[in-house]
């Protein structure tokens, strides 16, 4: 196992809106044009430099939708 | 030590609400009502009291979180959740009980239940979401929308000589003897929900250690009524929500105040049984009715006045005496004469799942539109009962035993049209052997104490069993 922090977007379940994206102080979360299961354009993690801060896991309003491992 | 922030264990793997959406909440995007849900599971997770936490749900966009928490859950009517909850915490002292409740639900509909729950310092959370408005519903004013908030219920902002001042709950509480925590809470950016963590995680603590009633607003962002994106809509509540509605915690007695617990009576069913006149034991000869299926499904319709209702309530009063598991749903609209009304009675060996009687074992139609909506439900094994006196035409799309009862014509000869239910009674008993000429004739001497009313529906029971012969 990687001994960096690590953000997982649960793909599927992300309703787009946004508010992860606002909150991640390294930018590396983006929305994309991807239309996931639900029919929304999901976010995607679209860079390497998570800090395992969990900005993303707590505003995210969905339960699931976020995975944050800070090792 | 690794740490790992992903879904709470507090919660349901799958949300059965829907065939799709097994892994997603039903709340809009960017709503604050998720990010709380997912703050209280995460800390019901951590305090290790998911088996004793009972959710009490609201009415409003909160409702459905008996499906998301893998906790006991009671759904409250509108605005009744802190008057259900005292019960909830009452009869279970050593829950932690928690009240989810809505602006809309617990500061304009049951602001008194409310009130008075936190006046009692009921051991209990309440969870008041406030995003200013109500949501479910579409946008409609609440006591909590802002001065000069537009609504649908007011286009051109809320008015302080029309709807007065935005209802500070928080505060309200705080001014109160008995709450031991009063809060306020924001969920709009990741620096207010660690914040709210706090807060909550404190309130819940409270309730683990029996300290009383906690009180947390929590201001929720709501995108969709408010007609902003979520980044737009979260940025509202830091530069206006906030203004009127400031955060910060009230109230807090939590450390110096004492565990309470209230003295719960636990009262054995015979006891009650008792006090009622009830009698409990199987010495007076009681048999148990032989029942033409193991459950009976009644459907009894007809229009308002015909003594639908009371049908359905004769014989689940005859079956019940005889130790019969049954249930009574009466439908009907508003007017007292005229209109149409049915009831679903079941009558069971075993405990019933569900009153609502969709396919019929038996079905009394006392009018034409009665037997053309339900009798096309009654299986082929199932009796179909309808009053020819008042239905010429029999629809053809029948499956089940049809018979034809001239109940309002018995009725009419016995002395009184209005006794054509009981003329049913006597039909279905006979036709269904539940219930003996003798049970009939003791039960109305129990119902009709006046002698020429008991006389005219002896008379209309006595017809209705001949007719059945």
């Amino acid at each position: 196992m990687s001994d960096k922090p690590k953000v997982i977007i649960h793909e599927d379940l992300c309703k787009a809106c946004g508010l992860c994206i606002i909150h991640c102080p390294k930018d590396i979360l983006e929305a994309s044009d991807k239309i996931n299961e639900l029919g929304y354009p999901t976010t995607v993690v679209a860079k390497e430099g998570c800090i395992g801060c969990a900005n993303c896991y707590l505003i995210c309003p969905e339960p699931g939708a976020i995975t944050v491992i800070k090792p | 030590m690794t740490k790992v922030y992903e879904k709470s264990p507090a919660f349901f793997d799958t949300f059965t609400r829907k065939p799709s959406m097994q892994k997603t909440t039903h709340y809009c995007p960017g709503c604050g009502h998720g990010t709380l849900n997912k703050i209280i599971a995460d800390l019901i997770a951590e305090l290790g009291i998911q088996d004793q936490t009972i959710f009490v749900g609201p009415v409003g966009c909160g409702v459905f979180i008996y499906y998301y928490y893998e906790s006991a859950s009671v759904s409250a009517p509108h605005g009744r959740a802190s008057a259900v909850a005292t019960g909830v915490s009452r009869a279970n002292p050593d829950s932690v009980t928690i009240s989810y409740q809505g602006d809309g639900d617990l500061a304009a509909i049951g602001t008194s239940n409310a009130i008075h729950a936190a006046n009692r310092g009921e051991n209990m959370i309440v969870f008041f979401v406030n995003n200013n408005i109500y949501g479910m519903t579409g946008g409609q004013l609440a006591p909590t929308t802002l001065i000069d908030q537009t609504s649908t219920t007011s286009p051109s902002g809320r008015s302080i000589l029309n709807d007065g001042f935005p209802l500070r709950m928080a505060e309200m509480v705080a001014g109160l003897e008995a709450p031991v925590l009063s809060a306020r809470v924001a969920v709009n950016t990741p620096k207010n929900v660690r914040q709210a963590i706090k807060v909550i995680r404190k309130g819940l603590e409270a309730q683990r250690d029996k300290k009383g009633y906690a009180f947390i607003e929590v201001l929720s962002q709501c995108p969709t009524n408010w007609k902003k994106d979520p980044k737009e809509a979260c940025e509202w509540i830091d530069d206006v929500v906030c203004q009127q509605y400031p955060l910060g915690v009230m109230k807090d007695i939590v450390e110096e105040h004492p565990s309470q617990k209230r003295k719960c009576e636990r009262v054995e069913f015979d006891a009650i049984a008792e006090q009622l006149n009830l009698t409990t034991s199987d010495e007076n000869g009681f048999q148990p009715i032989e029942l033409i299926e193991d459950e009976v499904r009644f459907k009894f319709a007809g229009f308002g006045g015909q003594g639908i209702l009371s049908l359905g309530m004769m014989v689940s009063q005859l079956s019940m005496e005889r130790h019969m598991e049954v249930t009574w749903l009466p439908s009907y609209g508003p007017e007292m004469r005229g209109g149409v009304a049915n009831c679903s009675v079941v009558v069971s060996k075993e405990a019933i799942g569900s009153p609502v009687v969709d396919q019929p074992n038996v079905l009394v139609a006392l009018n034409r539109p009665s037997l053309e909506k339900f009798g096309p439900l009654v299986p082929e094994d199932g009796l179909i009962i309808y009053n020819s006196s008042l239905v010429d035409t029999v629809p053809e799309n029948l499956k089940g035993k049809v018979y034809a009862l001239p109940a309002t014509d018995l009725a009419s000869e016995a002395g009184n049209v209005k006794a054509a239910n009981v003329v049913v009674l006597g039909f279905v008993a006979q036709k269904t052997g539940m219930f003996s000429q003798a049970d009939l004739e003791t039960f109305l001497a129990e119902t009709f104490k006046k002698p020429a009313l008991l006389e005219l529906n002896l008379k209309a029971v006595k017809a209705g069993w001949s007719a059945a012969e």
